[in-house]
Order: C-alpha cells, then structure tokens, then sequence
C-alpha cells in the first residue's frame, strides 16, 4: 500500500514542481509572474485539446508547452515592452487565462481524455519497490527530475545563468555590463509559461486525463507560493512540492485510518496540514536570513528602462 | 479582483438587455445566477439545462437570461440587483452561498420574485426550493450493498453541512437494508471542485480496500479514477457515465427543469407564492440514470426501491434508526420530520467517521 500512496504523492507533487521551478526561473531575472495560475491553465486546456485532436499524447505535452510559453510572451510585451505593473499584468493574465481556457475548452468538457503512459526502464524498473515507483512514471515526471538537475546546473555553474541571476540582482549594473537585459528577462518569462504549460499538460493528461474548467483549482498559486519559501532554491523546490504532495494525500489516508481506530481528527484541521507543514519546514530550512537574502533577487519586481 | 469580474459580467449583460430589449417588450422575464460555468459537467450544468428545458417549453411567453461564475459572498448581491433593475420578474439563484445576498435584494425588490436554491431563509417574495437528493442516496447505498464484495463503501464528501450528512446517512441505511454490517469509509475533501484533490481522495479510499465509490464532489474525477483501478462507483449531479461506461452503477441526475417550468407557468398564471418547496423523485426533480453494470435482480430491486419511494410507500429515514453512538433516534415505524433532515448534524449507526461538533 505504501508503494500506491507514494505513485499518488508522486502524481499530486509533479505539477507544483514544475511550475514553481519556470517561476523561479523567471524571478531569478527579476519578474515576478503571478500569472502561474493563468499560465497553467492554459498549458492544461491546449494539451487536451491537440492530444484529442491528434490522438496523441505526447502531442498534447508539446502543445501544453507551447500554449503556456506562447501566453507567457503576452506578459513580456506588457511587462517588459511596455513597462506595465508587473503585479497587476500577472494577475490580469491569470483572470484571462481561466476566462480563455473555458472559452477554448467549451466544446472538449465531457470528453474522456487521452492518459499519457509511463515510459518503464527495462532492468531499472524491476528494482523492488523504488525502481517500480521511480522508473515506470511518465515522461513529464522524468522531465521534472531532469529540470531540477539542469536549472541548478545553469543558474549556478554556467555563464549565462550567472548573467541572468546578475540581471535579477542588479539590471542597471548588468545592463552597464553590455548585458542584455530585457531579451534575457523575455527568454526567463517564456521559459517559467513553458513550465507552468507543462505543468497543465501534466494535470489534463497525467492527474486527471480530463478537460474542466478551472481544473487547476489554485495549483498555480501554491507553485508561486514554493518559489518563495523555497528561497529560490532548486532542489529546495523539489523538497517543498514533494512535502506539500505527501502531507496532502497523507491526510486523506490519515483520515480513513482515524475512522478504522474509532479516533475524532477534524478534517478541516487536516486538509489545513499541508499548508501549515510546508510553510513550517521551508521556514526552518531557509531561516539563516543571511542566505536567504543572498538568494533573493534583489531587483524582483522592478521595472527597467533601458537608459542608452 | 473579484468586483472587477462582477463589474465586467454585470455590465456585459446589460448591454445584452438593451439590445434585446425592446423587441421582448411583453415576454417576461426569467434569469438564472450560477455559481460555475454552465459547462462544468455537473451542478451548474444541471441547472443551464433546466433553464435551456424552460425556454424550450414556455420560449413564446418567456425570455431567460443567466450570469455565471458569480461568486458566493457579498459580491453576489451586485449581480441580483442588476438582474432585478432589468426588470426580471422571477430570479433564481441556484447555490446555497447566495442565500442571504437574495434575501437583501428581495428586501429592496418587492415586486421581484425570488427562488433560492438549497437554502433555508425565505420572505413573502422569496420561495426556496431543494431537491431530496437522499432518495437517490437510499438507492445507491442498496446497490452498494449488493454489488460490494467486501461489505465497504468509500464516500468522497465535501464539507460538513447537513446537506451532505443527510446524503452519507441515506446511503448506509440503504446499504444496511440489504447488509446490516455495512461499512462505509468517508474522506472529506473540503472542496466541491477540484479535480485533482476528488482523484487523490478516490485513489486513497482504493488503496484503504473499499471496491464501490460514490461521491458528493463536483467533477468526474473519481469515476475516472475508479474505472481506473476496476472497481464501481455512483455519479453526482450529472450523468457520468461517458467518464466510466463500465464503472458507473447509476448517477443521481438533477434535473431542474421540471421544477423551473412549473414555477414559471404559475408566475404566469399568478398563482406563484413563497413557500418553501422540497421536491424529490416522484416530482421529476432529480432522476436516476439507466442502472448499469449491474446483474438483473440488483436492477429490479432499485427499481422496485425507486417505484417505492415515488409511490411514498418507502421513506429512506423510517425507523428503527439509532444514531452513531448507539442511542435510539427513530422508533420503529416512525419517519424522520423534514426539519431534521435538513439541519442533520449527526451520523447513524454504521458509519465510520466522527463529525467534528
């Protein structure tokens, strides 16, 4: 049974991750994107869409990419073009993105949906235990994984993603450098659209092979919520979306087995757990301030003009 | 932020009641608040295919309009008195969460009548109307009963109100009907609408060893699931069986439009008055959808259950019934009052969880 809950941890955590690690992304050039939610469902209603059109579901994945990214560039321009409050575009593209996603979405509710496969590793998936909860997961868990591993790489072992977090820290000081700041922020703000698209596609193809409206139910605002608990740290994302998904589907379990020894536990109290625990643990894994504000781009949120 | 969306739907429909205006000069005037989309394949989708069964029958004499995704809370009432300015003559308000901005607004609108779906507060222009869902439930919980074959049910609940209480109730008496050491295991999503927590609730209810599912959420999400993993479950609200052709035993379908169509002809005949209306199978306003997935003699015990109930043979809250802990609530024969049923905040006998009181 321990194997099965942990599959559902898995399902549950995956699109946190990968929306939270485009996000951070994005704020480690210093944009603060709040329209995640927006974002997501978007990536969730084009991935429906193609794989139903196409049959496939690894079509559906792209389109879920290219869907959430393609929306993201809407709030480069405003943002970044235009120079436009970058808290009030993010929640502007978050009401569109529901509204949008419905409206496109309209004709596919009811549909049963295409699920993605997993892909299963040969001799590695005959592991007991971790290698049929590891290697026998679909392709965007495996994605997820990889884009940990590879942001942490760029970020903090190569040139460009030195640029980029000099670009969050300080865009006049990196725009002196002969940087180019607002083409690097417009490449960090696709890049957080493609992940939070991806994180769609995973919740119409994978979480629930299904197409409703609004279907991501908030998953957009916990992603964003983890980028700044998890100090715009990586791996510390990957620890807060895992902790939120277990405590999460923990409770639902803990209450089946309070029921079974005849024990009185508010649910009200457990389906608050997951909030309080993950907030509580990044806390206390960020609380050196020193290092969180290190961490913290110092130029989130602030627009830039290019001055000549 | 969500003023803004109020503002914008507000003003949206405005301007479709100046266009359309003058040509409905002597049609009255029939509209619809809705909490969700129209299309979200469950409660507010039931209740837009009321409205679409009420312009179909009476489209000559009346015109219906409706705004959706109005949220719960005080912004509803902006969106009430817009529809009460355009001079709808009767307003239907289909989520419990309006109750007490409808009650402030038919305060301000004499002439406007008023229908407030599931709620309990009413005034000499405001009826409320409910469906008793709990005969469906009674159903469902006699099939569950015979069909399991490990004698538990798992239950996804939404929240503690005693609509839904009165629901998981219905479904261990029908189920102990048949079965008198039924189990049923509940899990409280806390939710009405979140596809992805309804499946994680589904899945742990599975992993926990139940093998029939029912469910008082809003999305498909949990007969996807359970047809999934093989095993059988109960729609809510809509038809679901697209989302599980060889799950679905049956589906507790609300069907509105009977409801709304009868209303709307005595507001045209005037014979319309407040009261405060709970109609259940026999009127038409919830059906069960085709039993499936089932052998011939469970089939034709929920018919002859359903045929009992509409008759008033069968009353699911008959006793002898004792609450949770034992203690005597129902003497044999007896029928519970409505006013019980619809302020019930305890379980009976043979349910597993604990209400937090």
């Amino acid at each position: 049974m321990f194997e099965a809950i942990l599959l559902t941890v898995i399902t549950a955590s995956t699109p946190l991750v990968v929306a939270a690690l485009g996000e951070l992304v994005t704020e480690r050039s210093g944009v603060l994107n709040l329209g995640v939610e927006g974002m997501m469902i978007m990536g969730a209603v084009c991935a429906f869409a193609a794989a139903q059109l196409s049959g496939s579901p690894y079509v559906g994945i792209l389109a879920g990419i290219f869907g959430g990214g393609l929306f993201s560039l809407l709030f480069g321009f405003l943002t970044l073009t235009l120079v436009a409050n970058q808290v009030a575009t993010g929640l502007a593209l978050t009401i569109l993105g529901l509204g949008l996603s419905g409206q496109i979405g309209e004709v596919f509710v009811g549909q049963p949906g295409i699920k993605l496969q997993p892909i299963v590793f040969p001799i590695l998936s005959d592991i007991p235990f971790f290698g049929r909860v590891l290697f026998s997961q679909d392709l965007i868990f495996y994605l997820s994984v990889a884009l940990v591993v590879g942001i942490n790489w760029f970020l903090f072992r190569s040139r460009t993603g030195l640029k980029l977090r000099a670009i969050g820290d300080s865009h006049s000081s990196a725009h002196a450098l002969g940087i180019n700041v607002i083409r690097t922020r417009y490449l960090a703000v696709m890049f957080g659209g493609a992940c939070a698209g991806l994180a769609g596609a995973q919740l119409s193809l994978v979480y629930t092979p299904q197409w409703v409206e609004n279907m991501s139910a908030g998953r957009g605002w916990i992603a964003l919520a983890l980028v700044v608990f998890a100090s715009w740290r990586p791996w510390r994302i990957l620890a807060g979306g895992y902790l939120f998904g277990a405590v999460g589907i923990g409770q639902l379990h803990a209450q089946i087995v309070a029921q079974n020894l005849g024990i009185v536990i508010p649910s009200q109290f457990l389906s608050a757990l997951p909030y309080a625990a993950t907030i509580v643990v990044l806390i206390i894994i960020s609380h050196n301030r020193r290092t969180t504000l290190i961490n913290t781009p110092a130029s989130l949120g602030k627009p830039f003009v290019p001055d000549r | 932020m969500k003023k803004l969306i109020i503002a914008l739907a507000a003003s949206a429909a405005l301007m479709g009641g100046f266009s359309t205006g003058a040509q409905a000069q002597e049609k009255k005037k029939v509209c619809f608040i809705y909490v969700g989309s129209k299309t979200d394949g469950g409660w507010t989708q039931a209740h837009d295919l009321g409205r679409q069964q009420l312009d179909k029958a009476l489209g000559d004499k009346v015109e219906t309009k409706f705004l959706e995704n109005v949220p719960e809370g005080p912004d509803a009432e902006r969106a009430i008195e817009r529809f009460a300015r355009e001079k709808c003559s009767l307003i239907f308000t289909t989520s419990f969460g309006f109750m007490d901005a409808t009650v402030k607004v038919a305060a301000k609108f004499p002439d406007v009548k008023f229908e407030h779906a599931t709620g309990f507060k009413s005034a000499p222009n405001l009826a409320t109307y409910n469906s008793r869902f709990y005969e469906g439930r009674y159903i469902q919980g006699q099939i569950a009963a015979k069909m399991s074959k490990k004698g538990v049910a798992g239950y996804i609940a939404s929240f503690p109100i005693p609509e839904v209480v009165m629901g998981i109730n219905a479904f261990e008496l029908g189920a102990k009907s048949i079965n008198p050491n039924f189990k049923l295991k509940v899990v409280w999503a806390n939710t009405w609408f979140d596809p992805g927590k309804e499946a994680d609730a589904a899945k742990a209810l599975i992993d926990q060893g139940v093998d029939i599912l029912t469910q008082h959420t809003d999305t498909t999400a949990p007969m996807q699931v359970a047809s999934e993993r093989g095993i059988l479950a109960f729609g809510q609200a809509s038809d679901m069986i697209a989302a599980g052709p060889k799950t679905q035993l049956t589906a507790i379908v609300d069907t509105w439009g009977a409801y709304y169509i009868k209303r709307t002809k005595a507001l045209l005949d005037g014979t319309w008055k407040s009261e405060q209306i709970w109609d259940g199978l026999k009127d038409g306003i919830l059906t069960m959808a085709p039993y499936t997935n089932m052998p011939d003699d469970v089939k034709a015990m929920a018919e002859e259950t359903e045929a009992k109930i509409k008759s008033g043979e069968l009353h699911p809250f008959t006793g002898p019934i004792n609450k949770q802990d034992g203690s005597a609530w129902l003497k044999a024969g007896e029928k519970s009052d409505d006013g019980t049923l619809l302020g019930m905040n305890f379980y009976v006998e043979g349910v597993d969880d604990k209400l937090p009181q």
